[in-house]
């Protein structure tokens, strides 16, 4: 288990004061103007001797990212836009940085900031998190009344401001450049990629945009050394994550851990236990509701990484896991997530509007049994057009988690339809 | 749903922003840079909204457009798009309830059946007594702490049918529960207290920010 002293977010559940007194307290904003001193490169390349990947879903590497901002800075400033949109069903661990260490997001703004070479930052916020966009606003107020931010942003001589942005309900806006161009006004809908947000982003200018939780770990990395975060979880899985525990466990919860953590230990030492014991486990989706679950017998020794998942056919995503009991209407469940896809999706490209149409309702039937065996089949395929074939990744996100199913539950949905029929052919002697 | 659908068929005649948003709207278009006010957009819609009860009238819409310099359609496009604008009345209680599959698994059904026994009301209804509108929403971003319901800004969790019930006394009293987890834990820690962190876990279970 990882220890105390190697936990970033100390003051995750909100037991001290979130404000900038209790924050410095932590240690936040204690050197800001040294790590600067280090230059815009040398953080770069701190980050990625950290090994620290996104931490919004997709795993990519956060300093390799970084470095794709121009060198320099021509007529078009930079822009850092940090990604508060957190909407993955499964997901809740960027609010509690944002509304018990916002501090820390601060702070790593600064910091990102300057290694790009910009010299604004535009949080996005979901728009349901109103108690939250509060408390960062107020952390935002104190950090300009203690010149922490400004014009020589803690006296690091950087000119810096952060301005917070809030959304209006669209989990669509999570896509960075749907994000990008809600935040300039417009309806969130993916943009064509390239040109991609480093060439012309926010505004048409070079704009790096990356999730709460990457940037409010980079301060305390460059502040204990990027071996020292590179030492914990495994190789290219480095570090500390906060993971969400939600669904049939007997204590849901938000952890910091180890990278690499055996998914049967955090449920056990953090999260009480699956309800009813390991044995009553049906299956786990472990990264968010994108990622495709995982049944029994892969999440008996299956260790929470973007690698391990990888090869396990899902992906470690935002480390949101849902876990279910037996007791759980697995093709429900499954078939709940594709109504929120439907009701997500965007309406830009074809595949996506109708297909996650199409498979939510094929999706209702099958939890009635109400279908013919062949169409199992047929949904896969459906899958299958719609993954790959879209503007932005919700069409795979849509396909996946069926995908995932079908792969590992196809028993059951044939054992459903064949009740189904049974039933029908009942009724019909009557 | 049909565009008519979501829009009140009945509309004021006017609309103005109250002397104090006109000035918290100048501080907001100065978040974004010269010619790219069209980002105030959506904080100018949310500032109507708090100030016309919950809803956002079509004068609103023609206002926003004037002063920002977009096309009114441009405007209308994104109040419709997003889904936390509301182009209707709502009741004074607008109770948002996620049934995404986290809180479903955690007996999101329970807290909907507590809300329909109470008023009768479905998703996108309101109450006779006008003062609660449900509507059933996706995943609010608090998993770990379902199942969820929102009532206007502040989000209540853990609920159960019990506790729904006990909620929904609280309002009807004007006397709104403490926000956050109607079990009193602390955030997202676990029940019983935390599993980490143990030298700095405040000594009364029961925490400052619960």
């Amino acid at each position: 288990m990882l220890k105390d002293a190697d936990r970033i977010f100390t003051n995750i559940y909100g037991w001290e004061d979130a404000g900038l007194k209790g924050a410095k307290k932590r240690g936040d904003w204690s050197n800001t103007a040294k790590l600067i001193q280090l230059g815009h490169d040398e953080i770069i390349e701190q980050m990625k001797a950290s090994g620290l990947r996104g931490r919004g879903g997709a795993g990519f590497p956060t300093g390799l990212k970084w470095s794709f901002m121009p060198k320099e800075v021509k007529e078009r400033p930079h822009y850092l836009v940090v990604n508060a949109d957190e909407s993955e069903p499964g997901t809740c661990k960027d609010r509690d940085i944002l509304r018990n260490e916002p501090h820390k997001l601060l702070e790593g703004c600064v910091v990102a900031g300057f290694a790009m070479k910009a010299h604004a930052a535009y949080i996005y916020i979901r728009g349901e998190f109103v108690n939250e966009a509060r408390a960062l606003q107020k952390a935002i107020d104190e950090a300009y009344a203690d010149g922490l931010l400004g014009k020589d942003a803690a006296k690091s001589g950087w000119a810096f401001d952060i301005y917070l942005h809030r959304g209006a309900g669209a989990y669509i806006c999570g896509e960075e450049t749907a994000l990008l161009e809600s935040l300039e006004g417009r309806k969130g809908q993916p943009r064509l990629k390239p040109p991609f947000p480093a060439g012309a982003g926010l505004y048409g200018c070079p704009t790096t945009v990356n999730n709460v939780e990457s940037i409010a770990v980079a301060p305390t990395i460059l502040r204990r050394g990027a071996s020292w975060f590179a030492g914990l979880g495994k190789e290219n899985n480095t570090g500390t994550k906060l993971f969400c525990i939600s669904g049939h466990v007997n204590n849901p919860c938000n952890v910091e851990e180890e990278m690499g953590i055996p998914l049967k230990e955090l449920l056990e030492k953090h999260a009480g236990g699956v309800r009813g014991g390991w044995d009553n486990l049906l299956a786990v989706i472990p990264g968010g509701s994108s990622t495709p679950l995982m049944p029994r017998n892969v999440c008996d020794d299956i260790t929470m990484d973007f690698d391990a998942l990888r090869d396990a056919g899902t992906g470690l995503g935002t480390a949101g896991i849902i876990v279910m009991d037996k007791s759980t209407d697995i093709i429900k469940a499954i078939s709940r997530l594709s109504y929120f896809y439907k009701h997500e999706s965007c309406g830009q490209c074809t595949p996506c509007r109708e297909g996650t149409g199409w498979m939510w309702r094929m999706m209702e039937r099958l939890v009635r049994g109400d279908a013919e065996e062949h169409e199992i089949d047929t949904l896969e395929q459906v899958t299958r057009q719609v993954e790959g074939h879209t503007i932005c990744a919700l069409g795979d996100a849509a396909a996946w988690p069926i995908q995932g199913l079908i792969k590992h539950f196809r028993p059951e949905i044939e054992r459903r339809i064949a009740a189904r029929h049974a039933n029908d052919a009942v009724y019909a002697a009557e | 749903m049909s565009i008519e659908a979501r829009i009140a068929s009945e509309q004021p005649d006017s609309f103005a922003f109250s002397a104090q948003n006109e000035k918290e709207i100048k501080r907001i278009i100065a978040k974004y840079p010269k010619g790219r006010q069209a980002s105030a957009v959506m904080p100018l819609l949310d500032l109507a909204q708090r100030q016309n009860d919950n809803w956002i009238p079509m004068k609103a819409i023609e206002l926003i457009a004037e002063m920002l310099d977009m096309a009114q359609i441009r405007v209308l496009e994104v109040a419709t798009f997003y889904t936390m604008y509301n182009l209707k009345p709502v009741g004074k209680y607008f109770l948002q309830a996620c049934t995404t599959t986290p809180c479903w698994l955690r007996g999101s059904d329970e807290m909907m059946r507590c809300i329909k026994d109470r008023y009768g009301i479905a998703s996108g209804e309101t109450s006779e007594c006008g003062r609660f509108s449900l509507l059933e929403v996706e995943c609010l971003g608090a998993c770990v702490n379902a199942p969820i319901l929102q009532v206007n800004d502040d989000f209540y969790e853990d609920l159960d049918y019990q506790s729904t019930g006990a909620l929904l006394d609280s309002l009807e009293a004007e006397k709104p529960l403490e926000v956050g987890s109607v079990t009193g834990r602390s955030g997202s820690e676990a029940k019983g207290g935390a599993t980490s962190l143990s030298a700095l876990k405040p000594k009364k279970s029961g925490a400052a920010n619960a």
